[in-house]
């Protein structure tokens, strides 16, 4: 239908302040629609990258107060170095480096692909006691061609001076050895200073390819 | 971008019904887009020495009945008036009047302690649940100043008068103890009914401070 076929009350919208436009139920005026809580505001890919670094206010980022809550994707993240462990840290508004305290708990699950291991544990090599580390989400991502790791990291209220930062993450990695690995890790950024860069790196050689997209998530 | 910019055929776009309209990849044409995006902010509730927060399908603009098969609900920075107080909720059947829906429930946490002491992945028999109480979503948050707990529920279909109602949830918060706990629950509302409110609540005194927002998945 044409453009000239609305009515003139077509266009009588009550404007609402964040709302997209959209045809009503009848298809035959405008109306309001809700907006999208889940905004993408950035996509990383790599191409032989040593880091990703979310930075907010470079590069379009945001990474403060705007968002509540925000969200990592990581999509076919393939090392350059095989059986490599992929993680991230943050960075404090005015801090220098990627060296946060962090608390964190991991655990996996995993299968191999002859069938003949399987189980579920706590992983102590993964985690931290207010450490300072890179904090691993996946263990040891294969390089073959086939081979990537994949997931998701939440981050709450990263802008906040009052609050340490919870994280939480749920990831799924094609193991070096031939292993479907899903790992749980949840923790926290041990401080109240506003954390507003999250870097992302293997822990040895680049990241060959991959994507990350960093989403923000409204609360009004 | 001005309207004036617009060709002529940039605005013959066909009508569809609630659907959204955007501009398209090339950013000169218009064309319907799917309404936004997939997850709609519903409410948020924000927590002041709260005894309880509450969402009631058709009230205070809360939707929570068949306009989506999948409802989640964040709460982020939950802050117990108590210190190591359980974050808890349940489900209404009937609009609110009361929160005792049968439940059957799982739940595990990983932990570690901020001495690097203490870590464990553990089922914990005495949280999970065979009943009508509220159910715990983060064991023990600490009260002091820079402790809290984060995480999410999803509620799936429970506006549903066929099946029960299934949920999944995750936190992370800060014991009083100084341990990091990632808690992981989920279960079902064992009710054909529809629920239509959902309550949220610590085990011992009031939720201090904190938000819980609602979204509707399409």
């Amino acid at each position: 239908m044409a453009i000239s076929k609305f009515n003139y009350n077509s266009f009588n919208v009550t404007p609402v302040a964040g709302a997209a436009l959209a045809f009503d139920a009848d298809a035959d005026g405008f109306s309001t629609a809700t907006a999208t809580s889940m905004v993408l505001i950035k996509t990383l890919t790599a191409s032989s990258s040593a880091t990703l670094s979310f930075v907010d206010g470079s590069s379009d980022v945001v990474l403060d107060n705007t968002y509540p809550v925000y969200m990592f994707k990581f999509i076919n993240i393939h090392p350059a170095t095989d059986g490599t462990a992929f993680s991230f840290q943050g960075n404090s508004s005015g801090g220098s480096g990627y060296n946060e305290t962090i608390t964190s708990s991991v655990f996996q699950a995993q299968h191999n692909e002859s069938g003949s291991a399987s189980s579920l544990s706590y992983v102590t090599s993964m985690d931290q006691a207010n450490g300072t580390s890179f904090q691993q989400i996946g263990l040891s991502v294969g390089n073959d061609n086939d081979q990537s790791f994949v997931g998701s990291l939440f981050l709450f209220n990263p802008s906040s001076t009052t609050f340490v930062k919870h994280f939480s993450a749920t990831t799924q990695e094609y193991y070096s050895s031939n292993y479907s690995k899903r790992y749980f890790t949840g923790g926290y950024f041990n401080t109240t200073s506003a954390i507003d860069e999250i870097q992302f790196k293997f822990a040895s050689g680049n990241i060959d390819a991959g994507t990350i997209k960093l989403y923000g998530i409204k609360d009004s | 971008m001005a309207i004036s910019k617009l060709n002529f055929n940039s605005i013959n776009v066909t009508p569809s019904a609630n659907a959204a309209i955007g501009f398209d990849s090339g950013a000169d044409d218009l064309e319907t887009g799917s309404g936004g995006g997939a997850m709609k902010f519903i409410k948020k509730l924000t927590a002041s020495s709260s005894a309880t927060l509450s969402f009631v399908d058709g009230a205070s603009s809360v939707v929570l009945d068949s306009t989506y098969k999948e409802y989640m609900f964040i709460f982020n920075n939950i802050h117990p008036a108590t210190n190591n107080a359980n974050f808890t909720f349940n489900m209404s059947i009937d609009s609110g009047s009361n929160y005792n829906v049968e439940k059957t429930t799982t739940f595990f946490y990983a932990y570690q302690d901020e001495g690097g002491t203490a870590t464990a992945l553990q089922y914990r028999t005495d949280y999970d649940l065979t009943g009508t109480g509220f159910h715990i979503l983060a064991a023990e948050i600490g009260n002091g100043n820079d402790e809290c707990g984060s995480g999410y529920v999803h509620l799936f279909n429970p506006s549903s008068t066929t099946f029960v109602k299934h949920f999944i949830s995750r936190a992370s918060h800060y014991q009083g103890s100084d341990y990091m706990i990632d808690n992981n629950t989920a279960g079902y509302g064992n009710t054909t009914s529809a629920v239509d409110a959902v309550q949220f609540k610590m085990s011992s005194g009031n939720i201090d401070a904190g938000t819980i927002t609602l979204y509707g998945i399409s």
